[in-house]
């Protein structure tokens, strides 16, 4: 992997400086000729779209704290102050608060990709994992941030999330009072998730630098499962990866601005425009679209402590993947049954989604236990068990043997 | 490049159309306890092109002044406001005539006293009480919403699959369709069988049904000099049209930015397409290099 990775640079500076500080050898290797596989498909664009967004989330957030007052009394009207009187601060908001969602359209249309092509696997547990991380960390970073406009939403989504830990036996109520900094959710939480929403995204951040780095060790895997083999599985990073991804991030900015500049509050929730009011409990707390199937899942079960254990189960069992899924195949292309029941998996995820939305009452909450224990069904007993029986199809030889018509495939054409 | 990806494709199409479904069988139930779904107006400023109509926010400023204001803060909005582009567009000498009408509360002077003076360009807009507390005393208990983002604070779901459409049609009108069905909503005397709290009126538009705002608007009441018809459907559809203007000052900006921003990102895509083309080529056909 390494062979082709020598950077040997011209000029007597880059020279003197690669003896010193291999900066410049580290790019090289890392993002010029790393080799990629040819048969990557636009699913596998993703990973530069996160990379993409936590950056436009860095540079907007940040300009965005340069207006914005973390105090119970002038949150609010700070940002309508942002929204009114900041040159182009409407247009840093919208692109703040849409960005966090696509942000989330990206990471679930990554983790998709992951689970259905098996990326997972043995050697890239450890990839995953810190993605597993990485996600986990932008559910906290997101909802520290929904909490900063201080509407209503706002305020009772901290108070249900926060009121999630008192479900811990015995220490739950004085965490609780530990994580508002006080009896109730007021100034002092508002102060520590302000602070917090600053901090994570550098968090982020760095995990995201030991996820490219563990990517670079084990290579990237492929839509057919089978590890590159000879210098005709593989392209160069640039210009090949980097044209495509920039290509498709192009496509993902067309629908971000279509939200952004046409239908900025489309995925708010109107009562968000209220400024919070302890005394007043909206008729229906509901978080953000991207927490709606663990929102589901948490009310699905009836004793709130083990609702909370599954809600936490529901993410963390995804980093378990590498170990639930004994199957050697990794593309769901080649696995049949594999490939319905996780498609299944996706509806179910969709489904629970959308009885997070609704009111837990009646049919909704039978719907959602059904969904419930199916999404917790699939990962520890349907995937198991799959491994074990289940026939799968033929592998191709090669990358190429998969992507070239039969004869083709003999001179090298991923020279450049 | 890989049959399969069709599938995948088909597999995603299958997913949402099956998640659609299941929405629709939980919808009717939902819908039941719900009020009426507001009628949904044309408005100029819908749609990518849309921009507010300076004429009718200019007669909706009328409406505020002489019958909302009575009641309602716009605290967020400040009397250059009126002369912004994109607004009621009023030239700054009416702005500031608009502003010394109305009485603002300055202080404290030399003396450490608070004092009223006629409002300037830069003051905000006066409040009707001191207080959320003495607006309940005057009010029989009811404490009237600050106007300022009320268009964004108020609507109502759409429901599956509507909301999949709204997102492609650019609707996000709900909460001026809301305010005007609000004041159209009024019922007196209320439907056989309805009982209300005293103190309320029978609004179907309202959740629950039973509001606390006696009907504001009744035609004639408010005189217009442009000609517009003097009824309560036009002075609702303008009250509506200006306090979406309140909430979003920006839309005609932010539309007219967005359309830029579409053709740039357009151009750069389709290059990058090409670019991205030419640069796999020779990867897609061997044989040909």
């Amino acid at each position: 992997m390494s062979a082709n990775s020598i950077y040997k640079p011209q000029s007597p500076l880059l020279q003197w400086l690669e003896r010193r500080l291999p900066i410049a050898g580290l790019v090289y290797s890392s993002f010029i000729v790393y080799p990629t596989p040819r048969n990557l498909n636009y699913w596998w664009t993703f990973g530069g779209i996160l990379t993409f967004m936590l950056g436009a989330q860095m540079v907007t957030g940040i300009v965005l704290a340069m207006h914005y007052t973390p105090h119970v009394d002038l949150a609010f009207n700070s940002v309508e102050t942002i929204m009114r009187d900041v040159n182009y601060g409407w247009l840093l908001r919208y692109l703040h608060a849409n960005g966090a969602s696509f942000f989330f359209v990206a990471v679930y249309a990554h983790i998709i990709r992951g689970m259905y092509y098996g990326s997972y696997k043995d050697p890239r547990e450890v990839l995953w994992i810190l993605g597993v991380i990485l996600f986990l960390l932008m559910v906290v970073t997101g909802f520290m941030g929904y909490v900063l406009p201080w509407g209503q939403m706002s305020f009772w989504a901290a108070t249900v999330i926060t009121n999630l830990f008192s479900a811990i036996p015995g220490v739950g109520d004085p965490i609780v009072t530990w994580l508002w900094g006080g009896y109730a959710v007021g100034n002092p939480t508002l102060n520590r998730f302000y602070s917090l929403h600053y901090l994570l995204p550098f968090v982020i951040a760095g995990v995201v630098v030991l996820h490219i780095w563990a990517l670079h060790m084990v290579g990237q895997n492929n839509p057919t499962g089978v590890e590159p083999k000879a210098e005709k599985d593989t392209v160069a990073f640039t210009p090949y990866a980097t044209v495509k991804d920039a290509f498709f991030i192009g496509v993902f900015c067309l629908f971000l601005a279509w939200f952004v500049f046409y239908i900025p509050n489309y995925l708010g929730h109107s009562d968000n425009y209220i400024p919070a009011n302890p005394g007043q409990t909206p008729t229906h707390i509901v978080p953000e679209w991207y927490y709606l199937p663990f929102y589901a899942i948490l009310r699905a079960i009836p004793s709130k402590l083990l609702g909370v254990i599954a809600l936490l189960a529901s993410i963390v069992l995804l980093a378990f993947l590498p170990w639930l899924d004994t199957s050697r195949v990794r593309s769901a292309n080649y696995r049949p049954l594999y490939r319905q029941f996780l498609i299944v998996f996706f509806l179910v995820v969709i489904g629970l989604g959308y009885l997070g939305s609704q009111p837990p009452e009646g049919g909704y909450v039978i719907a959602a236990r059904v969904l419930t224990a199916y999404y917790f069904v699939f990962l520890l007993i349907i995937l198991p068990l799959l491994g074990l029986f289940e026939t799968t199809k033929p592998l191709p030889n090669s990358i190429s043997e998969s992507v070239l018509p039969a004869g083709s495939a003999a001179p090298s054409g991923a020279k450049v | 490049m890989n049959v399969h990806r069709s599938n995948a494709h088909r597999s995603i199409v299958l997913a949402v159309t099956l998640a659609g479904s299941l929405s629709v069988a939980g919808m009717h139930a939902a819908c039941a306890q719900e009020a009426e779904a507001p009628p949904r107006q044309h408005w100029s400023f819908h749609g990518p092109f849309g921009t507010y109509d300076t004429a009718q926010l200019q007669r909706g400023f009328k409406i505020y002044r002489e019958v909302c204001a009575t009641c309602h803060s716009l605290k967020l909005l400040a009397f250059r406001n009126l002369a912004d582009p994109g607004g009621p567009e009023f030239s700054e000498a009416q702005a500031a005539t608009i502003a010394s009408s109305f009485q603002v509360t300055d202080g404290p002077n030399d003396k450490g006293e608070m004092f009223q003076r006629p409002g300037k360009l830069a003051d905000h807009f006066p409040l009707p009480f001191p207080n959320d507390q003495a607006a309940r005393a005057a009010l029989g208990g009811g404490l009237p919403p600050d106007m300022s983002v009320l268009a964004k604070a108020r609507g109502y779901e759409a429901g599956f699959p509507w909301f999949i459409f709204d997102a492609f049609t650019q609707y996000q009108e709900d909460g001026p369709d809301y305010i005007h069905a609000i004041l159209n909503g009024y019922e007196d005397p209320p439907p056989a069988g309805v009982t209300l709290a005293p103190g309320t009126q029978y609004n179907k538009y309202f959740p629950g049904d039973a509001i606390a705002m006696p009907k504001p608007l009744s035609d004639g009441q408010v005189e217009y000099t442009d000609g517009a018809p003097a009824t309560v459907e036009q002075y609702s559809k303008d009250i509506s049209a200006f306090l979406m203007w309140a909430a979003e000052p920006k839309l005609d900006e932010r539309k007219r930015l967005g359309f830029q921003v579409f053709v740039f990102l357009l151009v750069l895509t389709g290059l990058l397409y090409f670019t991205k083309r030419r640069v796999w080529h020779d990867v897609h056909h061997p044989a040909a290099g």
